[in-house]
């Protein structure tokens, strides 16, 4: 049995709505935020994770399994990595180090 | 090939007989995209970027977790794909924990290519458990997404080895006759396999000549791009290792890979046409990977006199100045010197000098690329401000302090049509009161342009390694009245 039709149908409808919310979030990262993105979004995509783990998984032969296993692996470098490397990233941005060190409250209504 | 199950359209649970298993599956999937794209949203402030990651990792979590109840595994399944993962993972911790940040382009290439290899050898696996029972609309899609996949992988590992400097590829563009035509007759070889596909996918050998066709054209991609070039390339692999992982949604009936694909392609896309802007490139001439090098006609240029400065003099400017913008290029970066580039505004700062730091949008070698290299100095980000914040604040700045950046600080890029540069948009340094440049020399910069600015009667050269000047000046400012050790 292979794809339906059917579903490729939804799928551009997911993929075109996905795309257009994708634009809207994004538009809104600041420069300063760029590399960081790239990074969480690298993670994001190793998503073809799940269709790793199903090729693999799945033993449909020796063939698949082998190429599953690869892809598994390096997917997994990439969300183990990924999300490493954006969380020690975005570590390093701090914001200005205040004087003393204000209640949250009254820094509001200092600022 | 005939005696093995082929592998099912969708792996999901048939929803009539199965039908509680496939809301769980389904559910814990749609959680994962919503967990996604808060991710995504919590990145638009640095406030909320690290909430962000936790929120993506929630939703791979619960996407794996989702993977593993798919009744297709097998029990000896479920061993095999923990031992990959493990080893993934052994592999993942070092790439994300001990590659420092001005590596930080060559990682993110690399993983690029991770990534375009899973989706493609996905595709293939796909494609051998699947044919010859194939519609020729999923065949198409499948062909586009091995070519993808394959080009992104070869491209990423090149432009990786570009970015990393490695010792057997050109570092400069590699330009040769009839570059462009058999840069198109290798895509086009693949897209006619691709086509035959379509049109019978019992042609299996067709699928090798897929995979060889995107894996040589991957090559051919990168071989004529300069290193000035390389944050809109690795934005644009970016988009297309997106696409693949989408497109290998569509074949696997996955929403969710069709959802995490869109917002990485599109993350690359806006990307891609932020650093085309920045360079004054147009985005289809990005887009079919017919950028590279423009062969600069610089003739004769009349080259007028500079000035120079001391150190001492330098730091008495300095310090008697309100507002300081500090301009940082990758030669600063390369130098090894924000950490004394901060120390040097910590230095002003107690004298009572507010300090700014402007970053071009190409101030890296990836997009954001300076801004990560001086949070990593602990530089507060609210000193970095973005090309369009700063530039309309330059005629009120006392002093502009220039590190190791040069043509985004060309004012011909404004008038001289006939340069290289005109076009792009700089930073307005020269509306300055005054302008101090730190050079090691008077090398042009990546374009091969010379710079006009040097030549400014309101310009200072400071001439010496960016550290040891940085260093020279807080020695200067700090003077003799305390000593803080430097």
């Amino acid at each position: 049995m292979s794809v339906s039709v059917e579903f490729i149908m939804t799928g551009l409808f997911v993929f075109a709505l996905a795309g257009f919310l994708g634009f809207e979030t994004i538009r809104r990262v600041p420069r300063l935020l760029h590399t960081p993105l790239m990074a969480l979004t690298n993670a994001l995509s190793a998503i073809s994770l799940v269709g790793s783990i199903v090729v693999l998984g799945g033993q449909y032969t020796a063939y698949t399994t082998i190429l599953g296993f690869v892809a598994v692996i390096a997917s997994m470098i990439n969300v183990v990595g990924g999300f490493l490397i954006t969380d020690k990233m975005l570590k390093m941005f701090k914001p200005r180090e205040k004087p003393k060190k204000p209640e949250p409250a009254e820094a509001e209504a200092a600022s | 090939m005939s005696n093995f199950l082929p592998m099912a359209a969708s792996f999901f649970p048939d929803p009539s007989t199965d039908t509680g298993l496939y809301i769980v599956i389904s559910l814990l999937y749609l959680a994962g995209a919503i967990g996604f794209v808060l991710s995504l949203k919590w990145m638009s402030d640095a406030k909320t970027a690290r909430k962000g990651i936790f929120a993506g990792e929630i939703g791979f979590v619960l996407a794996i977790i989702g993977t593993l109840l798919l009744p297709v595994i097998t029990t000896t399944g479920y061993i095999y794909i923990a031992v990959a993962m493990l080893i993934g993972a052994a592999i993942g911790v070092p790439l994300g924990l001990l590659v420092p940040m001005t590596a930080m382009p060559q990682r993110i290439a690399l993983s690029h290519a991770f990534g375009a290899l899973a989706a493609g050898l996905v595709g293939i696996a796909k494609f051998y458990s699947s044919q010859p029972d194939i519609n020729w609309f999923v065949m198409a899609v499948l062909g586009i997404e091995i070519t993808l996949g394959a080009l992104v992988f070869t491209g990423s590992l090149m432009a990786a080895g570009k970015l990393q400097e490695v010792k057997w590829l050109a570092q400069r563009p590699i330009v040769f006759p009839l570059q462009k035509t058999l840069n198109f007759a290798v895509l086009g070889l693949a897209v006619i396999c691709v086509v035959i596909l379509a049109v019978d996918p019992a042609q299996v050998w067709a699928i090798p000549v897929i995979v060889l066709a995107g894996l040589a054209f991957g090559v051919l991609l990168i071989i004529p791009i300069g290193g000035a070039d390389m944050p809109t390339v690795i934005a644009l692999l970016n988009a297309y290792a997106g696409i693949a992982a989408a497109l290998l949604g569509f074949v696997l009936e996955n929403n969710l890979l069709i959802v995490a694909g869109a917002l990485d392609g599109m993350s690359g896309l806006i990307l891609s046409i932020i650093m085309c802007r920045a360079m004054n490139r147009s985005f289809r001439n990005v887009l079919f990977g017919a950028f590279g090098a423009t062969e600069a006609e610089w003739g004769d240029q009349e080259v007028g006199s500079i000035r120079s400065a001391s150190f001492d003099e330098a730091g008495e400017i300095l310090k008697n100045s309100r507002l300081v913008v500090i301009v940082p290029g990758y030669g600063m970066a390369v130098a090894q010197a924000q950490h004394k580039v901060r120390e040097l505004a910590d230095t002003l700062e107690k004298e009572g000098v507010e300090v700014k730091y402007a970053i071009h949008p190409v101030a890296g070698r990836m997009p954001g690329h300076m801004n990560v290299l001086l949070a990593e100095a602990n530089v507060p980000y609210e000193q970095l401000l973005d090309m369009e914040e700063i530039n309309p604040e330059f005629p009120q700045v006392d002093v502009v302090l220039v590190l190791g950046a040069n043509d985004v600080v060309n004012p011909a890029a404004r008038h001289d049509q006939k340069s290289p540069i005109y076009g792009m948009p700089i930073l307005d340094v020269d509306k300055a009161a005054s302008i101090m440049v730190v050079k090691r020399s008077m090398r042009p910069g990546f374009a091969g342009v010379e710079n006009e600015l040097f030549f400014n009667e309101k310009t200072l050269m400071v001439f010496g390694d960016a550290k040891d000047v940085m260093g020279e000046l807080i020695t200067e400012i700090s003077g003799n009245r305390d000593s803080i050790n430097v």
